[in-house]
């Protein structure tokens, strides 16, 4: 476990991700910082994992079925030690081992290559089920977005997770309210996200995807909950810290330029408890 | 060739075979009495994991659980498991290169009865535009079970094309080795180079051309990917014409792949015998390989055809 406060290692997350896609000149920032709280949670308190270890038969495991927000993902894992954080400025380049979507040959701590939507959730109930089946005690983290639950195989996969009664499943449902085309209410509507998951034979929590204390709560209550697999509806802002990204779809797929990247890491770096550079 | 078995058959036999001394999972989706993973199912209960009539979501969960290091088949219609899979296969199983044992029933027009709907003629096709997909279409039951016992011994994604139309047993005495063909038959004026149910109907073939002083060699290459380009070379080398037989469309399939490797190596006439770039239809399986030129006269006459076309 990290012994920063979770509330920095997410805003370090926040940075790296943007370093990332401003040196790659393309990402996905928008999704990429309303996940980064829920990945501080997960990799600064909650998971089991050994950096030195990546393939450690035994550890927790993550998959980012919403895989475009990969410059996140690899933020938390160079924070957590499996890779350097010089190493995010190489995001997108020919010759670097990290993709523009998660690849878990190419990157440490990739636990599983995602990147078409839909399939990242399926991926983790066939851990999930793996673990249960072998008698493992690790668990199962995956993040879906809004608008990817729009994919119908994420309901193949909850209903194949209850059925199984994968209860060492947790998601998260990233529900910042945009995708590519606009509102996710207006494009295709997949909500309400509790009841759906509900219906499918799911324990339901549902948080406040910026509040730490209340994704630590709910990720105790998922631990708690047998029998079935646990969904945790977490209401976020795309773009999350950045003033002029919050809610602005046009920043779903988009790098900043040199002075939007320059005012945005100032507006992180302040409510950064200090010292923090990238490349 | 007294008894005929469909290669379905042979499949779940060698599944439970293998599972007495082997972990790995099996996956179906809602088929397993017809796909005949139930043979496995009724001996490792276990071990059988039923997705439900979700094929996509199957191929994806296969991958998650051969991430954690167990090897996993996962079988469907051939139909359902490439056509429906495909997506999934290609980005959750292929691209991370996880092992996973693909293992598609009913493939091709001797579904028969059930119409075009569920004849899959693409599958070899698809399948092997995947980088680092092993493709294998075996001939008889013998040759099914080696292969399935041959995948489970390598690391990564296998698709296996099998049958539901009974067939002869046609590779008995020769060994079978992923990559590798096998000579069934030597010949001097064409070869006859066959995959899964066409391979005993190219022998038949080559019966009738004997019969008409014709000299046809018959290869079997149940492995379309990687295609054995040494055999091909030695045959297009020894007789300089080639027919290939597949029940499957004559683009991009095995046929291709014959035909590619021929190219590169030893050009020579290559003619395919396979569909013709149509849909199947409802009937028996005796008509509807007669209607769309599956037969043994059919090669005949390819194999005449491109005997003329030497130089």
């Amino acid at each position: 476990m990290l012994q920063i406060p979770v509330a920095e290692l997410a805003n370090r997350i926040r940075m790296g991700a943007l370093t990332g896609i401003y040196h790659a000149k393309s990402g996905h920032p928008g999704g990429s910082l309303s996940v980064a709280d829920i990945l501080a949670v997960l990799y600064g308190r909650e998971m089991r994992y050994d950096p030195q270890r990546p393939d450690w038969e035994d550890r927790d495991r993550f998959v980012l079925s919403k895989g475009h927000c990969a410059p996140a993902l690899y933020a938390a894992l160079a924070e957590c030690g499996f890779f350097p954080t010089e190493e995010l400025t190489t995001l997108r380049h020919t010759d670097s081992r990290l993709q523009g979507h998660p690849d878990m040959r190419k990157t440490p701590g990739v636990d599983m290559t995602t990147g078409s939507l839909g399939q990242g959730i399926s991926a983790a109930c066939g851990m999930a089920i793996s673990g249960k089946l072998r008698k493992k005690d690790y668990r199962v983290y995956t993040v879906i977005g809004d608008g990817e639950s729009e994919e119908g195989q994420v309901w193949e996969a909850a209903m194949f997770a209850a059925h199984y009664h994968l209860d060492n499943l947790c998601l998260f449902v990233d529900s910042n309210g945009l995708q590519i085309d606009g509102a996710v209410t207006e494009v295709m509507n997949p909500t309400p996200h509790d009841e759906k998951f509900r219906a499918f034979g799911w324990h339901v929590i549902r948080i406040n995807a910026h509040d730490c204390a209340q994704i630590m709560t709910a990720l105790d209550e998922a631990r708690a909950t047998k029998g079935m697999p646990t969904a945790i509806i977490a209401a976020s802002v795309k773009g999350k810290g950045v003033s002029f990204m919050e809610n602005n779809v046009g920043w779903h797929g988009k790098a900043p330029n040199d002075t939007q990247y320059q005012s945005a890491m100032a507006e992180l770096q302040a409510r950064s408890e200090g010292g923090y550079r990238h490349g | 060739m007294a008894d005929k078995k469909a290669t379905r058959e042979a499949y779940g036999e060698a599944l439970a075979r293998l599972g007495q001394d082997h972990l790995f999972y099996v996956m179906d989706a809602d088929l397993s009495a017809s796909t005949k993973t139930a043979v496995f199912a009724h001996a490792f209960p276990d071990r059988f994991i039923n997705c439900g009539i979700a094929e996509g979501n199957m191929m994806s969960v296969a991958a998650g659980i051969a991430s954690t290091g167990v090897p996993v088949f996962a079988s469907s219609f051939a139909m359902f498991a490439a056509g429906r899979g495909f997506e999934q296969i290609r980005n959750s199983i292929g691209y991370p290169h996880l092992n996973v044992k693909i293992c598609a029933t009913h493939a091709g027009i001797t579904v028969g009865e059930d119409g075009a709907t569920h004849q899959c003629n693409e599958d070899l096709a698809l399948m092997r535009t995947i980088p680092g997909m092993t493709v294998i279409c075996p001939a008889d039951c013998t040759e099914t079970a080696a292969a399935v016992e041959a995948a489970l011994k390598i690391d990564g994604p296998v698709y296996i094309r099998l049958g539901r139309y009974a067939v002869p047993e046609v590779t008995a005495g020769h060994s079978f080795a992923i990559g590798r063909g096998q000579l069934l038959r030597e010949g001097t004026d064409v070869t006859l180079c066959a995959t899964g149910v066409m391979t005993s109907i190219a022998l038949e073939a080559a019966d009738m051309l004997a019969a008409e002083g014709i000299s046809a060699a018959v290869a079997n290459l149940a492995t379309v990917k990687p295609i054995d380009r040494d055999l091909l070379r030695t045959c297009a080398e020894k007789t300089g014409a080639l027919v290939t037989c597949e029940e499957h469309t004559v683009l991009g399939g095995f046929g291709a792949a014959v035909t590619e490797a021929v190219c590169e190596t030893c050009p020579v006439p290559v003619l395919r015998v396979g569909m013709e770039d149509v849909f199947g239809r409802s009937g028996p399986v005796s008509e509807l390989l007669v209607y769309y030129g599956l037969t043994s006269a059919h090669i005949a006459e390819k194999a005449k055809a491109a005997i003329a076309m030497k130089k």
